[in-house]
């Protein structure tokens, strides 16, 4: 019964894939694409994976598709003839992109039949952490290093966002539009969903130390709250050059830093946690990350400085 | 058929369907969106790895859902980046494909 | 007892399907941008609340009966105000 729901999603996945792909019209194939993000998520309750479900529904269909949304919306008068690839182009791409797909189909089927697997590993040591989500202590104890470098390619990526700003704007605030402050039911639907987001995006992340949830869900939803209240004017866009946006930027990366050199100094090791103590300080490093996550993905949505004259 | 085997068939599909938008799509908006559909279908590749090894009363391992959570950040913020320079070129240009525009103002000088 | 809810259970979301059905099917089938508005929030509204109170009688703890009917408040609250904002955007366009 399981396996007729599954396979019946599956074609709705691949159909929604094609859509987007092949689709007419940039509009709906983004629309599209936001459809796909959020059955994909339910995909990834069916393989028993409710993390990264909560970051696919709140990263991949959510966040994504209002960057997209932006960028067609402001690449509308664009000009400049769209060579599209010719009908050997096409088939050869079709033949390269069928045999992917098919040997990756016969790696899958033939995937080693004990499979092998780290959870009887992760679930040992998890009394020793404090945590109660096996999920959480891969990212926050066993590999904290690959989070704590994920944090600084975030804050790289935003760098290099800005860094795209036309050379007198550097420092301005990065522009928005769309009617500020007249859009009646947007200033309605900011002021009734904003604090109820941000309490959600706290929980998301607060109980992601026993049940499913992360600092990553959690930061997402703190974003799209900022983005609403961006769109809708209620609050106001922070200058690029500000000194709480670059503070609350490296807040995440700086706590976890200095928790590990702490560990270092100790004597047992870079990102090593007090035996005794170490849920408090995951605790400690979560909200600074959620903070950071938050703040990083809204500026990045929202883009380089620009302009302030172009409204 | 495991519920494990039959999304990672449903990956496979997906990372090659991404994979020919990458290629054939010529505006970059499109290719941008074609390579989240690739993403999509790497990660959930991934989770059907993770299902198969669900053990000692999990659901699935955790080692490779981390690496998707980790990995779902990482492509957000490629694509972000990608979109910022895609609109820096458009501001620039005033078009928005991936055609060299010096080149394209020389052939258009010699005829 | 617990048979009783089950049944109870299966026939709410039965009929919230329904109602999400029902919503599709205008979706697709209506002319305009505006009437078709008016399938969505049926579906939204009648077909998500059916399906919370068949949810309602397997929550684990009674709290959880409160998250559900806070999922169910706030689904309405952001679709009525997006349906404000695209019956906007309608109109501003004609």
């Amino acid at each position: 019964m399981e396996a007729i729901f599954s396979i019946e999603l599956g074609l709705l996945i691949v159909a929604l894939a094609l859509h987007v792909v092949v689709g007419r019209g940039t509009f709906a194939v983004i629309v599209g694409f936001v459809a796909y993000g959020l059955v994909l998520s339910l995909a990834w309750m069916g393989l028993s994976a409710p993390d990264v479900a909560l970051t696919e529904a709140a990263l991949g269909g959510g966040v994504t598709g209002t960057l997209l949304l932006r960028a067609h919306a402001r690449l509308r008068g664009a000009k400049g003839d769209q060579q599209p690839v010719g009908v050997f182009g096409r088939a050869a791409a079709l033949l390269l992109c069928g045999g992917v797909s098919a040997c990756l189909i016969i790696v899958v089927l033939t995937l080693p039949a004990p499979a092998p697997t780290l959870a009887p590993q992760a679930l040992s040591d998890l009394a020793a952490t404090g945590l109660g989500n096996a999920v959480t202590a891969v990212l926050m104890v066993y590999r904290a290093l690959d989070t704590l470098l994920e944090k600084v390619v975030l804050l790289l990526a935003l760098i290099a966002v800005w860094s795209l700003a036309v050379d007198r704007n550097w420092g301005d605030r990065p522009m928005f539009e769309s009617g500020r402050g007249t859009n009646g039911p947007l200033i309605f639907l900011a002021r009734a969903l904003i604090p109820l987001g941000v309490m959600v995006g706290i929980y998301l992340f607060w109980v992601g130390a026993d049940d499913p949830g992360s600092a990553f869900a959690g930061g997402a939803m703190i974003s799209a709250m900022g983005l609403l209240g961006f769109f809708a004017g209620v609050c106001a866009v922070p200058r690029v050059s500000g000194a709480w946006l670059r503070i609350a930027l490296v807040f995440g990366i700086a706590v976890f830093l200095v928790i590990g050199l702490v560990g270092l100094a100790a004597g047992s090791g870079f990102l090593t946690y007090p035996s005794n103590f170490a849920k408090p300080v995951i605790v400690l490093i979560e909200v600074a990350m959620t903070l950071s996550i938050g703040v990083t993905l809204a500026m990045l949505v929202v883009g380089p400085p620009a302009e302030p004259s172009q409204s | 058929m495991s519920i494990a085997t039959i999304f990672g068939i449903c990956a496979s599909l997906l990372i090659g369907i991404g994979l020919y938008g990458l290629i054939v799509q010529p505006h970059p908006l499109r290719k941008m969106l074609s390579f989240n559909v690739l993403g999509g279908g790497t990660f959930l590749l991934f989770g059907a790895i993770a299902r198969r090894g669900a053990a000692a009363g999990l659901g699935g391992d955790p080692v490779p859902q981390a690496l998707v959570i980790t990995g779902m950040v990482v492509a957000f913020a490629a694509t972000a980046v990608g979109i910022a320079i895609l609109l820096r070129f458009f501001e620039e240009t005033g078009e928005a494909s991936l055609r060299d525009p010096m080149k394209a103002n020389s052939k258009e000088l010699d005829h | 007892m617990s048979a009783a809810l089950n049944v109870f259970s299966v026939a709410a979301i039965s009929f919230g399907a329904f109602f999400f059905l029902a919503g599709t099917i205008g979706l697709l089938r209506f002319p305009d941008t505006l009437t078709r508005l008016h399938a969505l929030t049926k579906a939204d509204n009648l077909g998500l609340g059916l399906i919370m109170l068949g949810l309602l009688p397997h929550v684990t703890w009674p709290f959880g009966a409160l998250k559900f009917l806070a999922v169910w408040v706030l689904a309405m609250v952001a679709s009525a105000g997006a349906s404000q904002l695209v019956a906007r955007a309608v109109r501003n366009k004609r």
